[in-house]
């Protein structure tokens, strides 16, 4: 465990030296700053459209970080040929694999965190109170979201390209959030095999749609049960270990010059 | 040396001519292309309507509090039959099931756990939330007459008449000769402030503008082209009725209310109305004697 842990470490030093982090948290600040700053007849009060663009700005930056640092862990060991060194210890690849995993997932969670402190903080100068549970929930189920697509994206970089694997990972995450919820909708218009071939996906794509909790944050709805939370963690948790498995499966037999 | 330098310079001043030739040529053409001066519409240049009316929904879907279909739930069409937008669930009289109808999968009834599933609408001071899309819609797409309508209802329901007055009067400045803003104008100066004179020359204004614009257009649709806007002209003569009356002049009412009958939605109502107030003249007149 602590080899993993010493592998984690590394990634999330990377992360903190990177400027990545830094750049799209200011972006995302000056953006809802200057969306705060904004007069909308006079009104001081307007609140829900801060946090709709702020948590917009926060989906949008935590995953360009999740995958960018993800996508690039074992490329740019391969790249440099640090993996030899690395690999000549005695260092199994699973648990390499899991520590870049773990390392990616804590540092995007520590970003994540900032990200939504300094949106607690926003809301909560328009509000004049602060929904606490709310933003934990939507914290929580977001970073359980992200451990599935580093898991994911992991698994790309095993097999793809940097550069492919980040433009597949883009487009099967935004893919399954603006439609993933709806495909069995959409199979039911469709003729065989089709039909079948959708409603297959859908209940096999993981669901990113249910850890997005913006709504609910958005419109001031009460917090989702805790039941459901943990259930919802569980399921998290399962994709999580279903691509990391398989990431791990195609590493170990990898050649890696 | 000297030659790089001077051909620098020449180049600068080449740049310079071209820039102070081309800039008032662009800006023409941009004016008369887009009279719009936000920033946010130039830069989505035609795209911009497509967004206007996304941020239009948007300010719906704030209305009903993130509770709203999707583009896949085709249930909507269906849910607009039901009444379901317009008349919110009541407590505990009717459960509602709404656009989304009973759960087909767990994964779409685990879902419900996580988003607005019980329709509800803003109430009170929280209708401000819908306003910075509405703005942003008339922003981006200022011949969207509806975005200055709406805006206007909610501002006045906010007792914001200023601010209404304002922003219908931009709304006037992108469509001049729009006999909805006209008659959203009046109102303002009628209830709002009791400025019954240019109230009264509103109203006017905006039924001429009716006419102008309505009178070529069909009744009934054949071939979904667009139709008479009855009712505006209805709430217009309606409100210079109202007016009328308040302002001790009854005949004039009479007047408006003849001009409005043939194209009323209860003509005899209407009837009933001029009966009324015919009545009320010859007693005021025998008074008088």
């Amino acid at each position: 465990m602590s080899k993993i842990f010493a592998v984690s470490a590394v990634v999330i030093k990377e992360l903190y030296r990177r400027k990545d982090f830094y750049v799209l948290f200011i972006l995302t600040a000056l953006i809802t700053l200057a969306t705060w700053l904004m007069n909308f007849f006079h009104d001081d009060h307007v609140v829900r459209f801060i946090k709709e663009i702020c948590l917009g700005l926060i989906w949008i930056a935590t995953l360009v970080i999740a995958v960018t640092t993800a996508a690039r862990q074992i490329p740019a060991e391969r790249e440099s040929r640090t993996i030899f060194p690395l690999l000549a210890k005695p260092i199994a690849r699973w648990q390499v694999l899991i520590g870049k995993f773990l390392g990616c997932w804590l540092a995007t969670g520590f970003a994540l965190l900032v990200f939504y402190v300094f949106f607690a903080l926003v809301s909560a100068s328009r509000e004049h109170t602060l929904h606490g549970p709310a933003y934990l929930q939507a914290f929580w189920l977001h970073w359980q979201m992200l451990g599935i697509i580093v898991a994911m994206t992991l698994l790309g970089s095993v097999v793809l390209t940097p550069a492919a694997n980040m433009t597949v990972i883009f487009i099967v995450t935004l893919g399954i959030l603006s439609m993933g919820g709806f495909l069995h909708l959409v199979s039911q218009h469709m003729t065989e095999p089709s039909a079948t071939i959708v409603t297959v996906i859908y209940y096999v794509i993981p669901h990113f749609e249910l850890f997005n909790i913006s709504e609910l944050i958005i419109h001031d709805w009460p917090v989702a049960g805790w039941l459901d939370v943990l259930g919802l963690t569980g399921y998290g948790l399962f994709y999580s270990a279903f691509f990391l498995l398989a990431a791990c499966l195609v590493f170990r037999r990898k050649a890696l010059n | 040396m000297w030659r790089g330098r001077l051909t620098l310079i020449l180049l600068l001043e080449c740049c310079f001519c071209l820039g102070a030739w081309l800039m008032p040529r662009h800006r023409a053409r941009h004016n008369a292309n887009e009279p719009t001066q936000s920033t946010l519409a130039s830069s989505l240049g035609e795209g911009r309507k497509m967004i206007a009316d996304y941020f239009a929904v948007q300010a719906d879907v704030y209305f009903h509090s993130g509770y709203y279909p999707s583009v896949f739930e085709e249930a909507r069409a269906q849910e607009e039959q039901e009444s379901d937008i317009s008349h919110p669930e009541n407590g505990k009289e009717k459960k509602e099931t709404g656009f989304m109808g009973p759960p087909q999968d767990w994964i779409d009834r685990f879902s419900r756990h996580f988003r607005p599933s019980r329709h509800t609408h803003l109430e009170g001071n929280a209708v401000d939330e819908m306003l910075p899309w509405l703005k942003l819609s008339a922003e981006l797409d200022p011949q969207r007459v509806q975005s200055y309508m709406v805006t206007d209802y909610w501002l006045r329901a906010l007792g914001k008449s200023t601010e209404a007055e304002d922003f219908v009067r931009l709304g006037l400045r992108a469509n001049p000769r729009s006999p909805d803003l006209l008659f959203a104008l009046g109102q303002i100066y009628f209830e709002d402030r009791q400025d019954y004179f240019r109230a009264k020359n509103l109203f006017i204004a905006a039924k001429k503008a009716w006419h102008k614009r309505d009178d070529s257009k069909p009744a009934i649709s054949k071939n979904g082209e667009e139709t008479k806007d009855y009712l505006l002209l209805e709430r217009t003569l309606g409100s210079l009725i109202k007016l009328e009356e308040t302002t001790g002049h009854p005949e004039e009412a009479v007047r408006y209310l003849q001009e409005l009958k043939p194209d009323a939605a209860d003509p005899e109502g209407v009837q009933k109305r001029i009966d009324e107030l015919q009545a009320k003249i010859k007693g005021q007149s025998g008074v008088t004697r």
